[in-house]
């Protein structure tokens, strides 16, 4: 074990050694976002990272992942580390714009933002476009499996409700979206801030209880593509990626209802040391052709109508992926709530979860 | 009775080599579903090689576990000592401070862990990127350490203390005791603290996200954060060539010890 | 003398120690204690913990449960280790200790692959003609996840123990009329305490916190404590909620580690508190 124990430490040592010396005079950025949110040269796609540093060779990048916006902001509000690049979504830039943690874009060295479509300019989270350029945006609705779900209950979001289907269908285990489906179906704004409307909101979710399977995020794909749930809420562009294996799903926004629409952008956080190379960075990104190869592989909405025309046809065309314009008009996103807001969602969800009598808390009531 | 417990050994055998039998037969699938098999395929194993971060991220892992659990082990064996010779009542608090690390949910320790890293790395020691492979290294062997004194504390307790003092009557230095006497008598509890320390360290990914610096991920924080999109099954390819790796190390291991207690069995005879 | 070297060889381990676990601890306290929109001084997050007094239970349950089980289950292989020809001893200790080293997530979700309705387990069956049975999403699927994960670090320790049992004691009970079983009980397993103790405390302690496993093979109904505490953290934007939570699950923990020892070991000490 002794001598085991010797070789290994030998071994690691010297690879740890060999890792160190190939430090070369290259610029490192480090690159922040969601895990599997980038084609890195995966099931025949381009490796956007790769292409970038083969056109720019003095620039190093560091792609490091997270798993959702609130680790990351713990991570960045923590302090310690430097980003130069992340990829949050909508309300995360709001909140992170409030609290003074991004730099302002330096348009100049990101040309290729003219690209960008103007729906996607002058967001409800960064009016003035002054810190973020979108990288992908999306619809959330509801999939379903034709084969076990009649077509005369596809209706709106009461399908989540449908006592037909218990134990089949999933929720998101994320209180803003799970509530975000309820303010929906009951006509809320669904960046509503109102203690009242919450409540009401968590009183729909208990109900909701008995007919959820699972509450739910990423294991949403398994679980549909498997046929082990028929019903679930989640985002447009994953709803691409889980037909592709199981052909009887189908994807519907709800009509006469609200739905969210989200963005995520890119934005230079203020622990940034080389602004100007992440500047260089996201100006890649938002090259149509780039974006086109990238957004072939992440099957979400790319922001820069100029990117089409280098994408697989039948996904530009597909009416799940770019609905119409009016269609698109429905359709509400998020901004930052202020964290009490946040707080008293999560506690609410959290009694739906607990299967507890759902109630505000004394201070509210 | 014997055979009662060879038949339950075998059982728990294949309750614990089944998940992996599943991961390790995904690997060859040409699907991405682990639960049905569509056919026969090495393209996995090309997709790891292929994959500009994979093997970078398991070479990380292996760096810090082995030199955390090392010194963990190494650390909590000599402090295991002391520890048991400590008065009763020293050594019941001792036991309890050993124990919050282990209590303490993963993403406290993380997070009070990388607070206390950032307070003195950019408030005392005025540094920027006070995050790093070193304080990741010390949480390592902070949530290590339990294991490891966990491991030793039973075996020292089990040993026959006069052997310590005989040596010492003997003649023998107390280094020279320790390692003479004490060592091999508790060599068992400090090999299975070692192997503890090892996984653990291999494993964690929440509290290591929070406490390492962005240029030092290691890959069960990788693979936790695959969150947006489905496992990519070359995920299960390298999972199988690690299997594979361990498996080799420890039967050439095993092979060696063998031989060595061979040779010692015959110089005896001899 | 000796006391002071004892003192000597564990002061740095009690320094060590003080800095990362206790001042972490402080923080957490600090936390625990102090209002989330304000930063006052408040008892409110502690008079909202009642809010959460299943999931404590229930996250207590689970992990006892797993821990008894384990060493029900453990306790005859780490035996037959123990009585094993040396060789065979060390090809089975690799084996044990093999999947520990390998990913806990990724076998967790190997785990879902097998026992979901659609899953390898049922598909079997379902070849067999036989009637599908609903695995997972149950208690049973969250104990068995934690048994699975955990066992290894029940087996190791009690092997470490039992190897070193004197068969002389074993031989001498029986020559002075002993049965098996009355050997078991009597000599065998109050010798194997230290092991059991300390078994029981690593599977028992880090199971209490665990949230992956209950959150891929539990039911909506089973929301365990680590689940919630890593929620407030994230979701929740709650750190202060999550520190007293889990604040309280230390407290819980070491009152049931202490128990456990009162009741384990007659002798001075025991392994914890």
């Amino acid at each position: 074990m002794k001598k085991l124990f010797c070789f290994l430490l030998a071994c690691v040592l010297s690879f740890g050694c060999c890792a160190c010396m190939e430090t070369d005079d290259r610029v490192t950025i480090n690159v922040y976002n969601w895990g599997q949110y980038i084609s890195e040269g995966n099931d025949g796609c381009i490796d956007v990272i790769a292409l970038f540093e083969e056109a720019y060779p003095n620039i190093r990048v560091n792609y490091v992942t997270f798993d959702s916006n609130e680790t990351m902001y713990t991570k960045m509000a923590g302090g310690g580390i430097t980003v130069d690049v992340i990829i949050p979504s909508d309300y995360m830039v709001g909140r992170l714009i409030e609290e003074g943690m991004l730099l302002e874009l330096d348009f100049d060295n990101i040309p290729n933002y003219k690209y960008i479509d103007q729906r996607f300019r002058n967001t409800d989270y960064d009016p003035e476009n002054k810190y973020s350029v979108p990288y992908t945006w999306g619809t959330v609705g509801i999939i379903y499996n034709s084969k076990y779900v009649d077509e005369e209950d596809v209706t709106g979001w009461e399908l989540l409700w449908n006592e037909k289907y218990a134990d089949k269908i999933l929720m998101f285990d994320n209180s803003r979206d799970a509530f975000c489906i309820t303010q929906c179906l009951l006509g809320y704004d669904i960046n509503s801030t109102d203690p009242q409307e919450f409540l009401a909101c968590a009183q729909k979710l208990a109900e909701q209880r008995p007919v959820v399977q699972q509450y739910i995020m990423d294991q949403v794909f398994d679980l549909m593509e498997n046929e082990e749930a028929w019903i679930a809420p989640y985002y447009a562009g994953d709803y691409l990626t889980m037909a592709d294996e199981n052909e009887d799903l189908c994807f519907y926004l709800p009509e006469g209802q609200g739905f969210n629409t989200f963005i995520d952008a890119m934005c230079i956080p203020t622990c940034a040391k080389n602004k100007k190379e992440a500047e260089t960075f996201i100006n890649f990104l938002c090259d149509p052709e780039i974006a086109g190869g990238n957004m072939d592989w992440i099957c979400y909405g790319t922001p820069l109508s100029a990117a089409k025309e280098y994408m697989d046809p039948e996904v530009v065309n597909d009416p799940v992926a770019y609905p119409d314009d009016e269609i698109l008009d429905r359709g509400d996103g998020y901004i930052a709530l202020p964290r009490s807001a946040t707080r008293l969602m999560e506690e609410l969800f959290m009694q739906v979860r607990n299967g507890i009598a759902v109630h505000l808390p004394k201070k509210y009531s | 009775m014997k055979k009662a417990n060879r038949i339950i050994t075998l059982l728990i055998f294949v309750f614990l080599y089944a998940p992996m039998a599943v991961l390790i037969i995904a690997s060859f699938n040409v699907g991405k579903d682990i639960t049905q098999f569509e056919g026969f395929t090495f393209q996995q194993y090309a997709e790891v090689f292929r994959d500009r971060s994979l093997l970078t991220l398991l070479g990380n892992s292996l760096i810090i576990s082995v030199l955390a659990s090392g010194i963990a082990t190494a650390f909590g064996t000599v402090a295991a000592v002391g520890i048991q010779g400590l008065n009763p009542r020293m050594r019941r608090t001792v036991m309890s401070l050993t124990n919050i690390p282990m209590t303490n949910p993963d993403i406290v320790t993380g997070i009070s862990l990388s607070l206390l890293f950032v307070f003195v790395g950019s408030k005392l020691l005025g540094q920027r990127d006070s995050l790093t492979f070193w304080t990741l290294l010390i949480a390592h062997i902070t949530f290590n350490l339990p294991y490891v004194i966990l491991n030793v504390m039973p075996k020292l307790k089990q040993m026959d203390r006069s052997l310590v003092e005989a040596a010492m009557d003997l003649g023998c230095t107390p280094l020279q005791s320790f390692f003479k006497v004490t060592l091999p008598e508790i060599m068992p509890g400090v090999l299975s603290g070692a192997i503890m320390a090892f996984t653990m360290s291999l494993d964690d990914f929440v509290i290591s996200y929070f406490v390492t610096g962005l240029d030092f991920i290691t890959l069960p924080v990788e693979i936790y954060n695959y969150t947006k999109k489905q496992l990519q099954p070359k995920i299960y390819a390298m999972f199988t060539m690690l299997f594979l790796l361990i498996l080799v190390l420890m039967v050439i291991m095993n092979l060696l010890q063998l031989r060595q207690d061979k040779a010692k069995n015959g110089h005896r005879r001899g | 003398m000796k006391k002071n070297k004892s003192l000597l060889l564990s002061g740095p381990y009690i320094a060590w120690m003080v800095i990362f676990t206790l001042i972490p601890l402080c923080v957490v306290l600090f936390y625990a204690l102090t209002d989330v929109d304000t930063g006052a001084f408040s008892f409110g997050n502690i008079e909202n913990l009642v809010l959460y007094l299943p999931a404590f239970w229930r996250s207590i349950l689970y992990s006892v449960v797993s821990a008894l089980i384990c060493l029900v289950i453990g306790y005859p292989v780490a035996y037959y280790m123990a009585h094993c020809r040396p060789t065979a001893q060390r090809f089975l200790y690799m084996l044990v200790m093999l999947p520990m080293c390998m990913s806990f997530l990724l076998r967790t979700l190997a785990w879902v692959g097998l026992l979901q309705d659609t899953g390898i387990i049922n598909n079997f069956l379902e070849m067999l003609g036989l009637p599908r049975l609903s695995l997972i999403r149950t208690p049973g699927a969250v104990i068995l996840g934690m048994v699975y994960n955990y066992l290894p670090y029940m087996i190791l320790p009690l092997y470490a123990i039992i190897v070193k049992i004197d068969n002389r004691l074993i031989e001498a009970a029986e020559d002075l009329g002993c049965n098996s079983i009355q050997v078991f009980a009597r000599v065998v397993l109050p010798l194997s305490m230290p092991g059991i103790l300390s078994g029981v405390t690593m599977v028992f302690v880090p199971a209490v916190s665990t949230f992956y496993i209950s959150n891929k093979l539990g039911s909506t109904d089973i929301v365990l404590i680590g689940d919630i505490i890593e929620r407030q953290f994230k979701q929740g934007d709650n750190a202060n909620m999550g520190a007293a939570l889990s604040l309280l699950l230390m407290v819980l923990v070491f009152v049931c580690t202490g128990i456990m020892n009162r009741f384990g070991s007659d002798e001075e000490g025991g392994v914890l508190v």
